[in-house]
């Protein structure tokens, strides 16, 4: 299967298999009007197989949504045909508005102008915490 | 300016200050009598409360102070819906220090965020209580004359216990401490508070579920109310409420210089009978937070 180089745009690489269609929904990637292209179960020599999502444009991405979802994920930013920004996600530490605390007695379910944000605790098991009452979040 | 939300917000110097004021101001009453002359404490208890509240008070009157407030929501404009942020940027305009206690955990954080002047957790659901802490601090540097080298048995409702989490957060920064971990199964430590507190500081701890085979080894014994307000579920609540609970038959064996320590109120899970034991500190210790109250107000009023 063949797909042209992208000459402005952004690669997200080594996705684990299967989660490529879930960031193509998180990241609003349906909206955009420039193509898009899912590739599922690509060949990896790391990863046996991965998921790779190829925009064929420069838009603003919320890297702290794709790294807490799958930090593997590498990304490439290409600018007239060559990579300008290569990226290798980590966890990041702090998530503002990404998830939210679902602890019934949490601040957050009544004061609901407040924003959901968590810390990362533990980022060997991927462990996130509310900052408001503690509860736990785990990276997917 | 400082706050104090979780007993982990204070240093083990800034801990041992308090503590040394603390025991200044029982020494010194006068001394302190008129340090917060013409200053204001807000007491916002949006769940019921008696010693926390009252001892938030007196503390604040001993020292002069002027005391207001509202004791339960409903008398507060939590009742028309005022969100928190609102509620503490208005009381910012009247006091000079806000002591919180609300049901629902993280709300001293988010009005620490938003009040213009120093806001002290007086408790937030089942998550901490930090002056509580300071009050069983103080209490066993009273009564041991040490905060490290000694086994400190927990015992009750280990799970929703929000005492026993800030007091396991204060202890672990000391040297030397065993923690026995007296519950029914369902009442457990929390994993995440065990992991970070006891295992990523190779402290030395055990679970258990027999009081009575384990008391021979205490230094301090921290009993535990298993509180009808944590729990979703009337029926778990029956099942569990009468686990453990402390005479004088199974005081026998324990040590002659153990602490009995417990946060209060209790409801059964220590016998009145237990009182007269020189080893129940648990009056003296409700006492102590008042004393550690007064030290805080000082501190975060930054008041010499």
């Amino acid at each position: 299967m063949v797909i042209n180089p992208i000459t402005d745009g952004i690669v997200l690489d080594h996705i684990t298999a299967g989660k490529g269609m879930q960031l193509y929904k998180i990241l609003n990637l349906d909206e955009l009007e420039c193509s898009v292209a899912i590739i599922k179960n690509a060949g990896s020599k790391k990863m046996i197989r991965k998921d790779i999502i190829k925009i064929d444009k420069v838009i603003d991405l919320d890297f702290d949504v794709l790294g807490f979802i799958d930090p593997g994920i590498t990304v490439s930013i290409i600018k007239n045909g060559k990579v300008e920004k290569y990226k290798d996600l980590k966890l990041p530490k702090t998530l503002k508005g990404v998830i939210a605390c679902k602890n019934p007695r949490c601040i957050t379910t009544t004061e609901q102008e407040l924003e959901h944000v968590f810390k990362l605790t533990d980022s060997e098991k991927g462990t996130y915490r509310c900052i408001y009452c503690d509860a736990e979040a785990k990276s997917k | 300016m400082k706050h104090l939300i979780d007993i982990l917000d204070l240093s083990v110097e800034e801990l041992q200050e308090l503590i040394d004021t603390a025991k200044d101001i029982i020494s010194n009453p006068a001394k302190y009598s008129e340090k917060c002359k013409g200053k204001k404490l807000a007491t916002l208890f949006f769940e019921p409360s008696t010693r926390t509240r009252l001892s938030f008070e007196a503390a604040m009157m001993e020292l002069g102070g002027n005391v207001l407030g509202f004791s339960e929501a409903q008398s507060s404009s939590a009742s028309k819906g005022e969100s928190v942020s609102d509620t503490v940027k208005i009381v910012s305009c009247y006091a000079d220090i806000i002591a919180m206690r609300h049901p629902k955990e993280g709300a001293p954080l988010v009005a620490s965020m938003r009040a213009d002047v120093p806001v002290i957790n007086a408790g937030d659901g089942g998550h901490n209580h930090p002056t509580q802490t300071l009050a069983d601090l103080l209490t066993i540097v009273r009564e041991k004359g040490r905060l490290d080298n000694m086994t400190v048995g927990f015992c009750g409702d280990l799970k929703f216990g929000r005492t026993v989490h800030s007091l396991i957060g204060a202890l672990s920064r000391y040297e030397n401490i065993n923690y026995v971990l007296i519950s029914p199964e369902e009442l457990k430590l929390p994993e995440y508070i065990k992991d970070e507190m006891l295992i990523k500081k190779g402290a030395n701890f055990k679970e258990v579920t027999d009081l009575e085979g384990v008391i021979p080894e205490l230094d301090v014994l921290y009993m535990t109310r298993v509180q009808r307000e944590r729990f979703f579920n009337e029926a778990d609540y029956i099942r569990l409420k009468d686990s453990y609970v402390l005479t004088l038959p199974k005081l026998e064996s324990a040590k002659s210089d153990l602490s009995i320590l417990h946060p209060l109120p209790r409801v059964n899970e220590i016998s009145v009978a237990v009182d007269d034991d020189p080893r129940a500190c648990y009056f003296r210790q409700a006492l102590n937070g008042k004393y550690m109250r007064m030290a805080l107000i000082l501190k975060l009023l930054e008041v010499k």
